[in-house]
Order: structure tokens, then sequence, then C-alpha cells
């Protein structure tokens, strides 16, 4: 199966060795993988800054650079919920536009997503035997895209125990420029996120498909002094598969 | 009521550095009320629910024109006199006239987040009549001269010391009652109200236009005495308020309750249906509903925002926000606050005085599942922002970095050259900067650290 794989430019930035994970993942598994070269970013933050006419013009360029893929697929339920959410949503107004970004909503899965139900893998391998992960939804994949037991699944066929943490479903305050536009209340948020986990020590990892609240929570983190280890899912699905 | 909408950031800000229990009693409160609100929905087939309240009223919002007449004739005929209200002045005329010809000078209030946002408070104690909030929280702000900080729980803001202080200072109870003495206290001086009062005050849930009833769901029983003790009822009812048919009603009032409190139904839901009647023991001897635009119908023509109508004030969505949550409703600066305030005050106001609100959301979407009735909230502040930026109210340097970021990610060239720039900067520079956006970021996260080499660079290196 070949699938073009869109980094994401925080991924591209600061996680790098997402990517390097999902690519071995995906070939893992019997995928050829392809990095359309064109590719930068999804046009997230001009989109939920107000900014559509700027969107439009990133969202028109990604729909070029992944039209001939068969599938698409991210290591980021944010920008998938741009792709496949938010880019007909732009182009409602324009038909030709508007029929590209709706066929590329239909191949355009979230990596987790697509291994269990593209794939139909729900096994990966013993990789995370014995390891207690804190799993953090993001909003956009929990709430606009539904993805909720796909990567629990993989993560506990493969051994890990997911720590009860009671507000694993709740916003980390990421939230793109919010986090820059009111930093006190979003960081306060991380705050409230954080202190509802069970003791870092009865934690090996948090861990995240998304990049922005990865950098988010680690930040605080580290800030704090909590000493949790934050691992960007894709990393965390190659171990399990080792 | 004035609006200070527009220092939202600086205020939710000051909540949270000084007024931290602030924080705590509404984390509290609402995550109590959201997960029984949770364990309400689950009993019934709330997706159901939610599909075909939306669509009741999606009919009745677009028929508004002829449930509002059919609603006026049905009133008259059960006795009620019925009055319209543009805006806030109009309102406050009306009930002051009321006030004046029933020669009111004690008032009593039920709960009605339309008298806060109309003023009507002031209004009437200019007139020099004594004015009583009834539902305990309301009174409670009211002897704190405050606005309400939520739709349902008007002093979630507050602890139990800070009322138990207050008690104390103006009623001499003990420093450490219990809430139970608190609220004996309260009700004994309420009582008296009810009493001596001359008109009653109240909102509206629903109007049925088909019978005329006038609905109202509370748990103290104070929306019942408010409206039944006092020789006069005026209840002021936005007109967005309507159901068509009485039988509407039964899985209405369940949904607002489930919705609000967790709850089936209200310990108490008033169903009235006009003045008391010859040979009726009771009931007041007038009752008025004053229907009040005051910036809705612009809503309602507003071909994206009149969705925001569907509104049954139930709070659910403030109860879900992990934005609101951290400071309460006082912040957003008008009446009705979190992510319903968000999107409505933009919408009866104008974005002039309200446009830092439709960015108080991380949009995490909490608020559109919460919604009793679907109101897509999420996607209402990202038109809302869209707007802003259309008529020129975003910051110029934010416009101007946008559009470069807009020409950098359609030229992969440009994306290139700024993955570059990024690593040669020194690690200080993504620290302890004082770039605006970056500052922001790194005070209380730790600095950014791009990886070493980007998974572009690696890609192309073959090293993957």
């Amino acid at each position: 199966m070949k699938v073009a794989l869109f980094i994401t430019c925080l991924a591209d930035q600061f996680f790098a060795e997402a990517g390097v994970a999902a690519v071995r993942l995906l070939r893992h598994l019997g995928c050829t993988v392809e990095f359309p070269e064109g590719q930068t970013c999804c046009g997230q933050p001009a989109y939920n800054a107000g900014y559509w006419a700027e969107a439009r013009q990133v969202a028109e360029h990604t729909l070029g650079v992944l039209e001939r893929a068969d599938y698409v697929v991210l290591p980021s339920g944010s920008c998938t919920t741009m792709l496949r959410t938010f880019y007909p949503e732009l182009f409602r107004e324009q038909p030709r536009r508007f029929a590209q970004a709706e066929a590329l909503s239909q191949k355009t899965y979230e990596l987790a997503e697509f291994i269990v139900k593209v794939l139909g893998v729900s096994h990966l391998g013993q990789g995370l035997k014995g390891r207690r992960i804190a799993y953090h939804h993001g909003c956009h994949a929990l709430r606009e895209l539904g993805i909720k037991q796909e990567p629990l699944t993989l993560l506990r066929n493969a051994g890990a125990e997911i720590v009860d943490w009671a507000a694993a479903e709740e916003c980390c305050g990421f939230g793109g420029l919010f986090s820059v536009k009111l930093p006190e209340v979003a960081l306060s948020m991380a705050d409230r996120k954080l202190s509802t986990l069970p003791p870092t020590s009865q934690i090996d990892f948090l861990t995240s498909a998304d990049g922005g609240c990865m950098l988010h929570l680690s930040g605080r983190i580290e800030n704090r002094g909590l000493g949790l280890p934050v691992r960007p899912l894709a990393s965390v699905l190659w171990e399990a598969a080792q | 009521m004035k609006v200070a909408a527009n220092q939202y950031p600086q205020e939710a800000a000051r909540v949270l550095r000084e007024e931290p229990q602030v924080r705590e009693s509404v984390t509290g409160a609402t995550l109590n009320f959201d997960s029984k609100r949770r364990q309400a929905y689950a009993e019934v087939d709330a997706e159901t629910w939610r599909h075909w309240a939306e669509s009741v009223k999606n009919h009745v919002l677009s028929n508004l024109d002829r449930y509002l007449l059919e609603a006026e004739a049905s009133l008259q005929k059960n006795g009620v006199q019925v009055h319209w209200a543009e805006d806030a002045d109009d309102a406050r005329r009306i009930v002051a006239d009321i006030a004046r010809a029933g020669q009111v000078r004690k008032v009593v209030k039920a709960k009605t987040m339309v008298s806060e946002e109309l003023a009507i408070n002031p209004m009437l104690e200019g007139m020099g009549v004594e004015v009583l909030e009834t539902d305990l929280g309301e009174y409670i702000i009211q002897l704190l001269q405050q606005p309400p900080s939520h739709i349902v729980g008007p002093a979630i803001h507050l602890n139990l010391a800070q009322i138990r202080q207050l008690f104390h200072e103006r009623f001499q109870t003990p420093p450490d009652a219990s809430p139970e003495h608190l609220a004996a206290v309260a009700r004994q001086l309420l009582r008296e109200g009810f009493l001596k009062a001359d008109m009653g005050i109240s909102g509206g849930n629903f109007v049925v236009a088909e019978t005329g009833t006038l609905a109202l769901i509370e748990n103290e029983g104070n929306i019942r005495l408010s409206t039944s003790a006092p020789r006069i009822h005026v209840a002021l009812v936005g007109i967005e308020k309507l159901l068509p048919r009485f039988t509407d009603l039964a899985v209405f009032l369940s949904l607002t309750a489930r919705a609000a409190t967790g709850q089936r139904l209200g310990t108490f839901v008033s169903l009235i249906q006009g003045p008391r009647q010859p040979g009726e023991p009771d009931g007041p001897e007038e009752v008025h509903v004053v229907f009040v635009d005051n910036g809705r119908s612009s809503v309602l023509a507003d071909p994206e925002a009149w969705e925001t109508l569907r509104c049954l004030r139930c709070a659910a969505c403030l109860n879900a926000c992990p934005v609101y949550r951290q400071t309460g409703g006082h912040a957003y600066g008008y009446v009705y606050s979190g992510p319903i305030g968000a999107i409505l005050s933009p919408g009866l106001l104008g974005l002039e005085e309200t446009k830092p609100l439709p960015y108080a959301s991380s949009l995490c979407g909490a608020c559109f599942q919460a919604c009793p009735v679907r109101i897509p909230i999420p996607k209402l502040l990202l038109t809302w922002r869209n707007r802003a930026v259309q008529e020129g109210l975003s910051p110029r340097l934010e416009a101007a970095a946008i559009k470069g970021y807009a020409l950098a990610m359609t030229q992969p060239w440009a994306y290139r050259l700024a993955s570059k720039a990024l690593r040669l900067l020194p690690e200080k520079a993504l620290d302890n900067t004082v770039v605006p956006v970056i500052k922001a970021w790194t005070e209380g996260r730790a600095g950014l650290k791009p990886s070493p080499k980007s998974f572009r660079q690696m890609w192309e290196d073959g090293e993957v």
C-alpha cells in the first residue's frame, strides 16, 4: 500500500524522530512510504486565528502537493482534522476546490487510526511490556474525528498500562495562538491537567499524537521540574513494534 | 449593563494572579455540574433528544414572526398583558411604567439573566424601589454588588469561607456557621421579602405559543413565590424563547434540567397560565410578559450567527469549558460568559466592544459536545474571529505575520529557509527573548528546542 506521509511542520521542526518512527513503522507494516517534498504546514495557525484567506492559500498549496496520493497519513490529530474537516469547510463556496478538498478528506488518516482502521492491525508487537503511560488525547482527534480507542488499543496490546488520568480528555491549553494570546490561562489549564496525574514516579512517560500539545505540556513539565518525559505517539508505536 | 469585554485578556490574567480561589471554586463546581450532566445524559437517548431539540428550535427561529404573534394572542386570551421591548431602554421604560402604575415600592426577583442584560435593578433602585434578589446565589452577589459569574450558579466563584465572612459581617452569624445555618438565615430574610413585595420579576425558560404558557425551572422555590405572592408579576423573556406546542415542553424541561444540573427535572417547574381567576385563592392580579429583542433580531438575521439563538441558557458549555474554569465569568466583561457568551456577546453588542471574546477559547470542542441544542460553538467562534480579521480589528503585527506565514508556507523554498534559520538561532533567542510571541511562550514554559535536524533534512540526506 502506498502512503504519503504529511509530516506537519511542528513534527518536522521539533519532533523529527516522530517522522522517522512513522516511516519505519509504516514500512514495517508493509507500506511504501512517500514524502511529497512540496509539503509545508497545513494552514491551521491562519485558520484558527481567523485569517481564512491566508489559510485558503496554504490549503490550496497542500491540496496540490497531496493530489496524487492514495492515502495521506499524519502523525497528528489536529493537522489531520485540518485536512479532513476544515479544508472542505474553507472551500464550501468554491465547487472545484471543494471537490478536491473532499477527495483529500476521504483519504486522510491520523497514524494510529490508519494502522487500526485501514491496515486492520491492532497488535504491533510486545515492545511496551511493563510500560506505564499517560495518554493525552488531543482535542481535535478526540472530538472532531472521534479517535479515542485506536491509539489506546495499540498501546495496550503492546503490553503498556495506560494510567488512570481524570483529565486525560481535557484540553491541555495549547490551542495554537491561544497559548500566546492568553498565556496565563493556557498555563493554568496545563497545570490543572497535570495536577490530576498520578504521581509521576508511577508513570514512565506521557505521550500524545499532537506536536502542539506536546510542546506546551513538555515546556510546562520542564519549567515546573516535574521530571516526566514526553514522547511522540509515533515513536512509542514504533517501540511497540520492536 | 456596562460592558468591559475588551479587557478580557487582562482581566483573565488578573483573576488568575490575584484571586486564585476563584479558579479553585469554579473548577470544583463546574466539574461537578459537568459530571452530573454526563450521568443524566447517559440515562436517555441523548443524541436523539439533542437533534430533536435542535430541529424544534430551528423551526421556531425560522418562523419566529408567526410564533410571536401566536404567543401574543394566546397570552392575551389568558389575561396576560404583552409588551414588546426593542432594546434595553424600552424594556426599562415598560417595567418602570408597570411599577409606577401599580404603586410598587418593593420588588422580589427570581433569577433572570435578561434582567441583568437590561440593567433592571439599577433602574428600579433609581426610582426608589427596593429590589430583593431571591435566588440564594443571586442574593449573595447582590449583597456584594457583583454581577453573576455563571448563568446558572451566579455565585460559583465564591467559596464557603467568603460567604461565611459576608454573612458574619452583615447578619452577625457565627464565623464558622454551617451552610445549612447560612441558608436558614437567608431563607428567613427572603420570606419577609416575599410577603411584603408588590411586584415579582422573573425571566422565562420557555413560552408556549399554542397555549400562552410561561414555563420556569428552578430548585429553591423562590421563583414560585416571586411569581405568585406579589400582586404583580412581570416576566422578561427573550424573543427566542418560544416553543410551538405544549407537548414540546416535556422534553425541553427535562433536557434543560439535565444539561444544567444533571437533574431529570428541576425541583420546581412552574407553568404560568395567566393572573388569578375569580374564585382562585392566590396568584397575582396582573401578569405581564415583556418580549425582549435587544439585539436578538439582528443575530437572527445573521446567516451564520443565528444558530446562537437556540441557546437554552443551561450553562452546560460553561461547565464543560476548561477556559471558563480558570477564571469564572467576571473576566468576560458581560452578563453572558463562557463559550456561549463568547459568541452571543459579539452578536448582541457587535465586535467592536467584544473583540477578545471569540479568542477566549482553545477550540477544544467540549462546549459543542455538551450543548443540548447542538449550537456549533467552535465553528461560530472561528466565524467571529474571521469577521474580526475582515473588519480590520485584529492586531496589525499579527495580520502582517500571518501574511508572511502564508507566503512562506506556499513556497517550499521559503519554508526550507525558515527551517534552516530556526536552527541557526542561538539557543538563547528561543529562550530569553523579547520577540513578543516567543516571549509569551517562554514565560512559564521551557524554551523551544528544535530537533537537531528537521525530518525533511533527514529524508533528503537518506537517513530515513
